[in-house]
């Protein structure tokens, strides 16, 4: 580390201090921010390099590389079980994890406001470093941009995950075949309807938290067993609905769900039946979906229920032969219908 | 959830449906409408409609009041929205509803409207009440289940000396509108009515008298979940079956005969029956909807922006739901449904709103002509918990 | 129409207001359409107001005639 006497004429006031445009100019403003909130933060061999970039290491022999990438917009920033930083790493560290890779390494850009408190982004910084340290993920490189007041919602977070998958891994959104099972980790409904209970417009008070966690570990427990994991996949936008239609039209098959089966929070299903919204169709961060054949499913679920993100694990639904891909559901009371798309958005109703 | 769940319980709606199978004469077809959409909705929701027999026939009423909506009155909520820059506020269910020139409430957010959705009448007054210097038009609209905190708020407005609060009222009632299906020429015999719920709890049972007497049309007032519908189907048929026409009353832990008469007079008090007002799919139907009284007058959004005029806007040529609300036709039977006319692109009134016909059946319901719906997965392996 | 559901009273409040609860989750809402409703009864609740207050006898005679027609089914 270079032994230059400190730069910078003042301490930045983390207390009571803002964002201002200087700190997206890319001068002292910018480095001393990057310094004392990132790289304090995120401190790992790469960022002290000091360089815009990490050079990593190619993956071993019989790996293969993946990458994935997401932006990170919710409201509020700061919610039931989590906030828009760890979300951001959970967010991106399983969508790796669903292609069967081990996540390794994040890269973490931000767009921040003209007046966004630096004690928020200290506290989301320090939330995402404290995510990334769990998952066992460093985030190695970033960027940093500010945006005058009025063009953005505070913060705005874009992360790039990148990691290995093993041998012949591959789970995919085509390969569900009929005869296949479906499982799920656990509840649905709870991220969304944790960021729902904080609308100013909606105000009810409740004991739901998001569900926003790292699913890497369960996912190396679940290919541990052994099993042909056929598709992997988390249904966050869109809930479990979305992700279950995107793979019958992915695969070119039909689904049929048990309702009796998807475990919901009671707290989360009354929330539901107030704002008259389905919990089928409400955003999951922790939850991931497994597809394989009917013989490997006892095994996979025994791994999945002994972890601890995973312990309401259930088999939900079976993969059949339907040209028109539809996914239906024998609903709790015997009948059957069908679990279309997202059509719009959900909103809460009146009728 | 208390007083929820008991009414899910599936054990006891397969009996209900082995009842209905038992009631239902197989020589017989029996046209039953469900006026509300909220029936509507949980027959496609819960999948009852594939436990009924198949001469058992649900026809999907009207009582959709986002459906029912005349696409001239969306657009006077735009323009207030737009030209007037007041705070509009509106139930969710309508920020999607398409007008004019290709505009929605929500599309005129985007454009720079104030549009605000509120889960309850009280959060518009509260706005109003917040925000001094501006105006604020809560867009009201529901049959007679929503009209009472509407006039709660607005009698709230009048005791706070609110100046910059105001209501554009599209309330409608139920009997005029039913009155209308039975009443409209060549439309197909039905044999009973499934009477509104939450409306019931309000009116009470008593009114839907004048209904049955005049018709001769047995109706079974039933609450929504499933085994209430259930039933209220089971006391149709018998009802059919031994030539009665009588109203009963299935929902009987919520409805009284002369429902809630705090609500009625609150109501009565601050609106009054205009003489005729436009219904989407039905037509203008005398003394079927509601207007703010003089005494509330400056309450009234429609007095205090005298620009607002209604202009009638016709539906697509091909649109169906007029035949599909009075109970002629089916989604199905519609050329452009689940094609060009889908939920993400409502061309008709029926496919607005989760409740309607069209889109009950385009969500919930479509999978039905494919070959899979009977598939009995029973035998595919499942994991005993 | 008319998206209601049945929720316990757990606490009334000032301005005719009270705390609802359902399975948990808990709203305030208004009894301005309502009379005499106590800290335990269930109301109807629609659009954040109480409609009607639901009569538990009759809920349960509702139940029980469900569970009669199932033991003759």
């Amino acid at each position: 580390m270079s032994k230059a006497k400190n730069i910078y004429a003042r301490p930045l006031d983390l207390k009571h201090g803002r964002v201002n445009m200087t700190h997206g100019s890319g001068g002292r403003a910018s480095a001393q921010l990057i310094e004392t909130v990132f790289s304090a933060a995120f401190d790992n061999e790469y960022l002290r390099q000091g360089n815009d970039g990490a050079v990593l290491p190619l993956p071993p022999a019989n790996s293969r590389l993946v990458m994935s990438t997401d932006a990170h917009v919710v409201s509020p920033l700061f919610f039931p079980g989590g906030d828009i930083g760890s979300l951001s790493v959970h967010g991106t560290v399983n969508d790796v994890a669903m292609l069967g890779a081990r996540p390794l390494w994040l890269s973490a850009s931000f767009i921040l406001e003209e007046g966004f408190a630096l004690s928020d982004l200290l506290r989301i910084v320090n939330s995402m470093a404290q995510a990334a340290k769990v998952a066992g993920v460093a985030i190695v490189t970033g960027d940093t941009k500010v945006v005058e007041r009025g063009k953005g919602d505070g913060v705005y977070i874009s992360t790039t995950g990148v990691g290995y998958v093993q041998g012949t891994i591959a789970p995919s959104g085509n390969r569900a075949l009929a005869g296949d099972v479906i499982l799920l980790s656990g509840t649905i409904g709870d991220h969304g309807m944790a960021i729902m209970s904080q609308r100013e417009d909606l105000q009810f008070e409740s004991a739901i938290e998001s569900d926003s966690a790292a699913l890497h570990e369960l996912v190396a427990t679940m290919l541990a067993t052994g099993a042909d994991i056929h598709v992997l996949r988390d249904p966050t936008r869109g809930g479990l609905a979305t992700t279950l239609n995107e793979i019958a039209r992915q695969s070119g098959v039909g689904i049929v769900l048990n309702e009796d089966a998807i475990p919901v929070h009671p707290q989360v299903a009354a929330a539901c039946e107030f704002l008259g919204l389905d919990p089928l169709y409400i955003a999951n961060e922790g939850k991931l979906i497994a597809i394989c054949a009917a013989t490997d499913a006892e095994k996979l679920l025994n791994a999945m229920r002994a972890h601890p993100l995973a312990q309401f694990s259930a088999l939900i639904g079976n993969v059949i032969a339907d040209d028109a891909c539809f996914v239906q559901m024998k609903t709790k009371l015997g009948g059957r219908r069908m679990v279309d798309w997202l059509n719009g958005d959900q909103l809460p109703r009146i009728c | 959830m208390k007083y929820v769940d008991e009414f899910r319980d599936g054990a006891l709606a397969q009996n209900l449906a082995t009842s209905i199978l038992k009631e239902a004469q197989p020589n017989l077809t029996y046209r039953l409408m469900e006026f509300c959409g909220g029936h509507t909705h949980a027959l496609s929701r819960y999948g009852l409609l594939g436990m009924l027999p198949a001469n058992v026939q649900m026809i999907h009423g009207p009582g959709c009041p986002v459906c029912v909506l005349p696409i001239g009155r969306v657009d006077l909520a735009i323009r207030l929205a737009l030209e007037h820059d007041v705070i509009l506020c509106s139930y969710g269910d309508c920020l999607r509803v398409p007008a004019s020139n290709q505009m929605s409430l929500l599309k005129a957010k985007a454009l720079g409207g104030d549009v605000r959705m509120v889960y309850s009448a009280l959060d518009a007054l509260k706005i109003a009440t917040n925000h001094p210097t501006r105006q604020v038009v809560f867009f009201a609209i529901g049959f007679e289940t929503t009209t009472p905190p509407t006039a709660s708020i607005i009698r709230q407005a009048k005791a706070a000396g609110l100046k910059n609060f105001s209501v554009l009222c599209n309330h409608v009632l139920t009997l005029p509108a039913m009155e209308a299906i039975l009443t409209q020429p060549g439309g197909f015999p039905l044999q009973g009515l499934v009477g509104p719920a939450h409306v019931s709890t309000v009116i009470g049972s008593k009114p839907h008298q004048s209904i049955t007497t005049r018709f001769q049309m047995p109706i079974v007032i039933s609450g929504f979940e499933p085994l209430d519908l259930l039933q209220g189907i089971l006391m149709l048929l018998r009802q059919v079956n031994e030539g009665r026409a009588e109203v009963e009353n299935e929902f009987t832990r919520a409805v009284t005969p002369t429902g809630n008469l705090k609500a009625q007079a609150l109501v009565d008090e601050v609106f009054e029956v205009r003489e005729s007002f436009e219904w989407r799919g039905l037509g203008s139907l005398p003394a079927s909807g509601l207007k703010i009284r003089a005494a509330y007058a400056e309450f009234d959004a429609e007095l205090r922006y005298p620009d607002l005029i209604y202009a009638n806007v016709p539906d697509h040529k091909a649109c169906e739901c007029g035949a599909i609300l009075r109970g002629e036709k089916r989604p199905q039977d519609c050329k452009i449904f689940g094609t060009i006319c889908t939920p993400d692109n409502p061309i008709g009134s029926c496919m607005v709103s989760s409740e309607g016909a069209c889109a009950a059946h385009y969500t919930y319901g479509r999978f039905s002509e494919s070959g899979t719906a009977k598939i009995n997965v029973s035998g595919l392996s499942r994991l005993h918990e | 129409m008319c998206l209601a559901i049945p929720a316990c009273i757990v606490e009334l409040l000032p301005h005719d207001m009270a705390r609802i609860d359902l399975d948990g989750v808990r709203k305030e809402i208004s009894l301005s359409l309502v009379e005499d409703a106590k800290v335990g009864d269930y109301v109807i609740v629609h659009v954040g107001y109480a409609l009607q207050l639901l009569d538990p006898e009759e809920a349960a005679q509702t139940l029980s005639l469900f569970a009669e027609l199932a033991s003759q089914a």
